[in-house]
């Protein structure tokens, strides 16, 4: 697409820049710094700062003469036209006097206070000043003058008296992730930026109910108005040290840091960060530019939570269990001690190897070498969450080897996306910024519209967690029945209050070129992922997996998965010669089991040993039945972390965490996103732990070096032909017995996990957990908004707060699944989409519900 | 005039008759006459005082307190950025109520001055905006240690003498880190005693200090007082 170009002059400088390009783009273009605060790139022009005034004249009149505009204008809100000419502070004395005289203006409320200012060092304000300010002030007044510093979410500070009014930060809450926490305050020489504050404002309750029909009424923990998953990217953006950031707060000064760039770990968009660490610890991370993905911003997450790394229960030395305790001991001990665990298991009952979804692609190929070439087993699983075998079949068939599939640009771009078992803004992190820049029409199969949907204007097409195989199913169904409206899913939308205008546009558009989205949460839907194939087949959408952990999709690609072998193969598929290539024998062992199973075997004893490695047992679907296998087997750890450890882990092997390692993650595109090395460290990777229990039990197998799997891939190239895709039907949906709901649980994009261990300023940012449900069932209840509502099974009970949820599906509650208060699987041994009981509070006098 | 020789030194006259013959035994001339005078050799370290040096020596440093006794020090590292040696570690820290060590929100809570790198030249003096750091004439500095040579706060830090009130304390009631900047703050207040009295019984500078709060009777400018230019129309929203 070329796009269509224009000519103009910039101080002297002739260059040809696209339409529409504004003054100060083009600047760049020609290598010209015009001075700004407000402009921000990935933000619509407001010219509030008046920082980047220059000389424009344009050609006007019927003859085209070029006539200059009586004042100087503001660079970044005017548009290149053809034949412009602009004389920037460099070639003109008029721009020149009016940028100083902005900048002195600026200048006047300002504190000065650059000493204790942590913006002090990598300051716009301090920078321009020096570049484009007056040296004096002749302002000889009082400064206006504010306490500080007002909290206006637990991890972000605001110092008015340090703001310039550019309205960056106010522009971003609105215009990027519609989180409208923060907004202009007051007018004229009183004007401030603010969270509502009724003492700020002089705000009368008696006045009326003047509070706006917000979004969705999130709070935090402490009861204040949840401010958004991207809050922190508006302490980068502003230009000044009036937005700081708690966690980093008088920590360092720029000229300390070392920075790296670096990827962050906590979801699978693998967003681009910058890591800033000084004397061998990281204190702050920074959003990196990465067109492609999060553009210039970053989740909260993967801002403010990487004091996991360091956390206190961080492992540092090697553990054998003796006399049954842990026992600090040296490396060759513990590795010959791990070694004769798996030779022993090896030659009993077997090893399962649990590897976690956190890991690089290095490390995830070195698990799967040393299961299948080493332990000559095929029980690995890397899903340490809700799964299931179709899944694993869903992952060979269509996205193990497939290289870079749909990418994030062409999803924003598609015609419309629907989201099934997948939540695009907790589950997918900055792919929700990305879509509400693009505008992208979405839809999502959900039993409620979720904040992100709200706030991207999607359509939810409700259903009950289960319902969506049906679904997917019939809408496969109604796009093969050729252009019939009337078709099943039309007919089924109306039984089932689905608006059915919503379906057949929705069956349109992915026929059109649209995009299914799955997400990790069908694994739990018998039939779903056949369905979303089915459907993506016979709409000609395509279909991408996008899983919730940055180390799942590298971990599919290493094989790591039971008869899923590296690059794709499977076990009963792969070419005999490629078999001895890569595993020395004919056929790669085979028939394994996954997590589930090989948990439930080794409670029982038909396991002898464990080697697990990143695993957190309350993110497993069951973890009462892990805890029993764990304690019961012998068990190897390669573990960052684990307090837990101490119960059961039989040999603990501490490895490296991301930022002391080098490697490569593979975000849900299919991109390669290496990393390197941030910190000195002498803890070892885990593939270079797994390689000297290799060397010790005697075998010749290299995989620990870090280009090897590259060359393994490259080497196996692409397969010839693809396992068979899943083809379990749905499953119908059970009937519920009085006083039963079925569950919908999902992981809030920050919650209790390892991830933000050690955080306290961003899981006090958090959502607070709240029970959910529709109108209906919280009136047959008798409970209502703000009540409490206890979800049960016969293994425990969550009681929490309840927001009803207008337009919600009937007889379904809504849990975070493991927010503070609210541990699905730990507590009730559920997972999205069992059936549970509902009550209304038990503490509640007289509300008992026992029908 | 003189002729110009070979020699080396162009300004040098020929010697005549005499100056020739006596020349070889000039010299002991001096010697003679430092027989009868003075030695100036200071046996130092071994005997006598300690040599004093010049007013402006740049000897070790000193973190300077407020008259209240409060650090002036604020953590801002620009000492750290103008030294050109290397030589100084700052960490900042908040002031929280309960740990009021500086006037403001942010205080030095790690300061080290490594005088194995410090070549004494004074930039850090200059870079220092609250005037925490400056340099004393003191120049014994040395050790068997290299440890010992990398001097922390605690060290750095000035003796609270003249009644201050050693840090963690508040601030003097309804005072800015504006006035403590502007030397509006003379000394410890009645407030400020009786809080330290009420943590910290035992504190050595306690005494002084009481004295000193009953002597001045709190700040030189009470709270509330206008500050020395004629007040201008107070902005809404202004408040201090």
């Amino acid at each position: 697409m070329s796009a269509e170009m224009v000519t103009c002059v910039i101080d002297g400088i002739e260059l040809e820049v696209e339409k529409n390009t504004l003054i100060i783009r083009a600047a760049e273009q020609a290598g010209i710094m015009i001075p700004r605060f407000c402009d921000h790139p990935l933000l619509k022009p407001v010219a509030a700062c008046r920082q980047c005034l220059v000389d424009v004249a344009s050609p006007a009149g019927p003859e085209g003469k070029l006539r200059a505009f009586p004042k100087p204008q503001p660079a970044c809100a005017i548009a290149v036209t053809p034949g412009m000419v602009v004389n920037t502070q460099l070639t003109s004395a008029a721009a020149r006097t009016a940028q100083e005289q902005v900048a002195e203006l600026i200048l006047i409320n300002h504190p000065l206070d650059c000493p204790i200012c942590d913006k002090g060092g990598e300051c716009p304000l301090q920078n321009q000043a020096i570049s484009t300010g007056r040296p004096i002030s002749r302002f000889n007044d009082k400064k206006n003058t504010f306490p500080k510093p007002l909290q206006l979410t637990p991890q972000i500070l605001l110092d008015r008296e340090r703001c310039v009014l550019c309205q960056r930060c106010t522009r971003f809450a609105a215009q990027i992730p519609g989180d409208p926490f923060i907004a202009l305050q007051k007018r004229g020489a009183n004007q401030q930026i603010g969270r509502f504050d009724a003492a700020t404002l002089g705000y009368a309750p008696s006045c009326g109910e003047a509070v706006d029909e917000a979004v969705d009424d999130s709070v935090t923990p402490a009861g204040e108005p949840f401010a958004g998953y991207f809050a922190g990217n508006v302490i980068q953006i502003c230009p000044v040290g009036a937005l700081t950031s708690a966690a980093y707060r008088f920590r360092a000064r720029p000229f300390d840091l070392v920075s790296t760039a670096s990827v962050a770990e906590h979801d699978s968009n693998c967003s681009t960060v910058r890591v800033d660490c000084r004397r061998g610890a990281v204190l702050r991370r920074m959003a990196g530019d990465d067109p492609n993905m999060g553009q210039e911003w970053i989740t909260d997450k993967d801002r403010f939570a990487f004091r996991w790394q360091v956390a206190a229960d961080r492992l540092r030395r090697p553990q054998v269990r003796v006399d049954g305790a842990l026992q600090p001991v040296s490396w060759p001990v513990a590795i010959a001690a791990a070694a004769a665990i798996l030779r022993e298991a090896q030659a009993g009952t077997g090893v399962g190897v649990l590897p976690g979804g956190r890991l690089t692609l290095e490390d995830a190929f070195a698990y799967a070498e040393f299961a299948r070439r080493v332990l000559g087993t095929d029980n690995v699983d890397f899903r340490a969450r809700a799964s299931s075998p179709e899944e694993a079949q869903f992952l060979a068939h269509h996205v193990a080897a497939t290289g870079v599939g749909v990418t994030c640009d062409e999803l924003v771009a598609a015609p419309a996306v629907l989201f099934a078992g997948f939540d695009p803004e907790d589950e997918g992190g900055v792919l929700f910024l990305r879509l509400r820049a693009a505008g992208t029409k979405v839809f999502s199969l959900a039993p409620f519209a979720s904040r992100a949907i709200k706030r991207l204007g999607g359509r939810t097409i409700p259903l009950a967690p289960g319902a969506e195989a049906q679904f997917l199913g019939e809408l496969a169904e109604s796009a093969e029945s050729a252009e019939s409206a009337e078709s099943a899913v039309v007919e089924s939308a109306a039984a089932g209050a689905r608006p059915a205008a919503d379906v057949v546009e929705l069956r349109e558009a992915l026929r059109a070129g649209g995009v299914i989205v799955v997400g990790e949460r069908l694994a739990t839907r018998p039939g779903a992922y056949a369905a979303a194939l089915r459907a993506a087949q016979s709409t000609g959408a395509r279909l991408v997996w996008i899983p919730r952990r940055a180390g799942e999709r590298a971990a599919v690609e290493a094989g790591l998965l039971p008869g899923l072998l590296v690059g794709g193969r499977t076990a009963d598929a792969v070419e005999r010669d490629a078999a001895l290539r890569l595993f020395g024998r004919e056929r790669p062992p085979a028939g394994g089991m996954d997590l589930p199973r090989m948990l439930a075997a080794a409670a029982v004893g038909d396991l002898d040993a464990l080697l697990i490695g990143g695993l957190e047992i309350a993110d497993l679907p069951d973890p009462a039945l892990a805890q029993v296998a764990l304690r019961r087997t012998k068990v190897v750890a390669l573990q960052v972390r684990g307090d837990e450890l101490a119960e059961w882990a039989d040999v603990v092997l501490p490895v490296a965490p991301p930022q002391e390692k080098t490697g490569t993650y593979i975000n849900w595109e299919g991109r390669l996103r290496p990393f390197p090395q941030v910190l000195t460290s002498t803890a070892p990777s885990d593939a270079r732990v797994l390689q000297a229990i290799t060397d010790k039990l005697g075998y010749a197998v290299h995989f620990a070096r870090v280009g090897k799997v590259h060359e393994v891939l490259e080497d196996l190239g692409a397969p010839e032909g693809r396992p068979a895709p899943p083809n379990r039907p749905a499953a119908a949906a059970s009937p519920l017995a009085a006083g039963e709901a079925v569950l919908s649980s999902w992981r809030q994009l920050v919650d209790d996990a390892a991830g933000v261990a050690e955080e306290p300023y961003l899981t006090a940012s958090s959502i607070a957990a709240r029970a959910r449900l529709a109108p209906a069932t919280a009136e047959a209840l008798g409970v209502t908004t703000g009540d409490v509502v206890t979800v049960s099974t016969a293994r425990g009970a969550i009681s929490l707060p309840l927001v009803v949820e207008a337009g919600m599906v009937e007889d379904v509650v809504h849990l975070p699944l493991k927010s503070p208060g609210s541990w699905v699987h730990a507590t009730l041994g559920a997972a999205d989409g069992s059936v549970v009981r509902l009550t209304a509070s038990p503490a509640g006098p007289a509300k008992e519900e026992d029908e | 005039m003189s002729k110009k020789t070979g020699t080396l030194d162009p300004t040098r006259r020929e010697k005549g008759f005499l100056g020739t013959g006596v020349a070889p035994w000039a010299g002991f001339g001096v010697t003679l006459r430092t027989f009868f005078e003075r030695p100036v050799t200071e046996q130092y370290p071994f005997k006598g005082k300690y040599p004093p040096p010049y007013p402006r020596y740049h000897g070790r440093h000193q973190l300077n307190r407020h008259p209240d006794g409060l650090e002036k020090c604020v953590g801002c590292e620009l000492c750290a950025w103008a030294c050109p040696a290397d030589a100084i570690y700052v960490e900042a820290g908040a002031n929280t109520p309960e740990e009021q060590y500086s006037a403001g929100e942010r205080h030095g809570r790690v300061y080290q001055i490594n005088y194995l790198r410090c070549i004494f030249c004074g930039m850090c003096i200059e870079a220092c905006p609250t005037r925490a750091l400056t340099m004393t004439t003191f120049y014994e500095l040395a050790s068997a240690q290299r440890a010992d040579m990398i001097y922390t706060k605690d060290e750095l830090l000035a003796p609270a003498a003249g009644g201050m009130l050693a840090a963690p304390h508040p601030m003097a009631e309804g005072a800015t880190d504006d006035d403590y900047y502007a030397g509006r703050v003379s000394g410890p207040t009645s407030q400020q005693v009786e809080w330290v009295e009420r943590r910290r019984p035992d504190d050595p500078t306690l005494p002084t200090a009481r004295e000193a709060a009953r002597a001045a009777r709190g700040p030189v400018r009470p709270p509330g007082a206008p500050p020395p230019r004629p007040p201008l129309p107070e902005l809404e929203g202004g408040e201090r």
